[in-house]
């Protein structure tokens, strides 16, 4: 279905009776060119440039609950292309160039709102990093400017700039970075990608890979077995869980993160901040609450919800920051399941089993990634060769040594 | 969660780190012909299990023993605490 200012108008005047399903409800066909598992945003993506890129449209999104179900209806919705490392920033920086055009690209309104986003410097070595890193941004076709206190103040007065242990000496600000409507991602990659002819397949769960002599021919699910001469792999926080089914073990470990949403308010932050000195971050939705999250909770979990310590852990940071937040009551929390890889950067590529492609590993950055993953995962399958994007993106490189550490932590997948 | 510590009782989850699979504890033989295959998976691949998971956990502020936690990964529940020590002792190490 496709919408327009005409058709709003015509249906408010007939009783809102013309309204169809979005997307069509398909039984599954036996046999598929391409086999996507899991309806998150990134299968969506993948699904919608598969058909819109490469005219590739006998394809089926399988999706073990409802699309759009899982982490890109979990996250804080924030958009940005602020990395350092050379095999991240492009990537980055194509997907919010894709942002910046999606609404007109699928005809949906996904809200994008380039809102800008501060990165808080504390201390003199975190100001030369952000310069740094400003750099890196520029050189790579993205945005940056380092602003100093008189600056962040000028924008946001109401921070602790006098806080005695974490001063704010500036920050870098990324005008193009911003916020997006999160469910509206899936629903307008959705209703694209099925308008193109893709099947979305939902409640739909893969119990097995079929696979014989090292080539996979397709998923065994609890809708039966499913033919395919491709399948693809896109279901981040369960990516372990997934791919054991094809004898696999990868190098991610999943974590639980949780996010907070506070009552409503009057506007009062109009663009991100995130705190230099601790675990904190904040935007205020279109809705009035402010929105914000903080660390993980450091163990594995499939849990999708985390405990107490970490709540006030983000609580004390966002006091920290804005001591004016001790007068707002928390709303609600939620957690969602990170794929945590051990270098805190994701994959998109082939695996070792023929036709069976593997995309993951998003740590908490899956959701700025949605367009650009989709976008480079159907370059994969439609070509056989990785986006030139997203050629650093290899499950074997750690066996090359070819890690992308941005925070230079090392293999402990908690710590990214 | 509340950790149940074998020397010392029930303790806040808060006063320990944790460093992930105690798979961890059986380091490879540097010495085999292919080491470097074994380095790899020990130090980069892991089963993550959605399920009942055997964790290290370092009581960092407290005794600053490591400890074998098993957990459920999908309830948070904790199964059983040991010493990594034992563990390690068990499983033919020094220490």
């Amino acid at each position: 279905m496709r919408y327009s200012g005409l058709k709003v108008i015509k249906e408010a005047l007939t009783g809102h009776k013309g309204w169809r399903p979005t997307w069509r409800d398909p039984e599954p066909k036996k046999s598929y060119d391409v086999v996507i598992i899991g309806g998150g945003g990134h299968g969506l993506a993948t699904a919608y440039y598969l058909a819109k890129n490469h005219n590739i449209t006998n394809v089926a999104v399988i999706e073990k609950g409802w699309i759009g179900g899982g982490n890109v209806g979990r996250n804080t919705t924030i958009i940005r292309s602020n990395y350092l490392l050379d095999g991240n920033e492009p990537f980055y920086e194509l997907s919010l160039k894709l942002w910046e055009g999606l609404e007109q690209d699928f005809n949906y309104n996904a809200m994008v709102s380039q809102r800008g986003i501060l990165n808080l410097v504390h201390t003199d070595a975190q100001r030369d990093a952000a310069r740094r890193r400003g750099n890196a941004m520029i050189l790579n076709g993205s945005d940056a400017e380092l602003l100093d206190t008189d600056g962040v103040r000028a924008m946001y007065p109401f921070l602790n700039f006098n806080n005695a242990r974490f001063p704010i000496k500036g920050g870098l600000l990324h005008r193009r970075g911003g916020t997006v409507r999160h469910d509206a991602v899936a629903w307008g990659y959705a209703r694209g990608a099925d308008l193109r002819g893709v099947d979305i397949i939902q409640n739909c769960e893969v119990t097995g890979f079929k696979i014989e002599n090292g080539k996979c021919l397709g998923v065994e699910t609890t809708k039966g077995f499913i033919g395919a001469n491709k399948v693809a792999s896109c279901v981040a926080g369960s990516s372990s869980r997934v791919m054991e089914k094809a004898g696999m073990r990868l190098p991610i470990e999943s974590h639980v993160l949780q996010a907070f949403v506070s009552e409503g308010l009057k506007p009062v932050l109009d663009g991100v901040i995130t705190f230099g000195a601790g675990h904190f971050y904040c935007s205020q939705s279109d809705k009035g609450g402010l929105v914000f999250g903080g660390d993980l909770d450091m163990y594995n979990s499939y849990a999708q919800r985390g405990n107490l310590p970490v709540v006030e852990d983000v609580m004390e940071g966002g006091m920290a920051l804005i001591p004016a937040l001790g007068r707002v009551r928390m709303l609600r929390s939620w957690g969602g399941i990170m794929d945590m890889s051990m270098d805190g950067s994701p994959f998109i590529d082939k695996t070792h089993i023929d036709g069976l492609y593997f995309n993951g590993g998003w740590c908490y950055g899956g959701f700025k990634a949605t367009p650009a993953s989709g976008w480079c995962y159907a370059h994969l399958l439609a070509t056989d060769t990785p986006h030139k994007v997203a050629t650093a993106y290899r499950l074997d490189r750690f066996r090359k040594g070819l890690m992308i550490d941005e925070k230079g932590q090392g293999a402990q997948p908690n710590l990214h | 969660m509340i950790i149940n510590h074998p020397i010392l009782g029930p303790r806040d989850s808060q006063e320990f780190t944790y460093l992930g699979d105690a798979s961890l504890i059986d380091r490879p033989d540097w010495q085999a012909d292919n080491a470097a295959d074994q380095f790899h998976d020990y130090l980069y691949l892991r089963d993550n299990p959605a399920g009942e998971h055997r964790e290290l956990w370092f009581h960092e502020q407290g005794d600053r023993s490591w400890l074998v936690v098993t957990r459920n990964t999908v309830t948070h529940e904790i199964l059983n605490v040991e010493l990594a020590r034992d563990v390690a002792r068990a499983r033919g190490r020094s220490k």
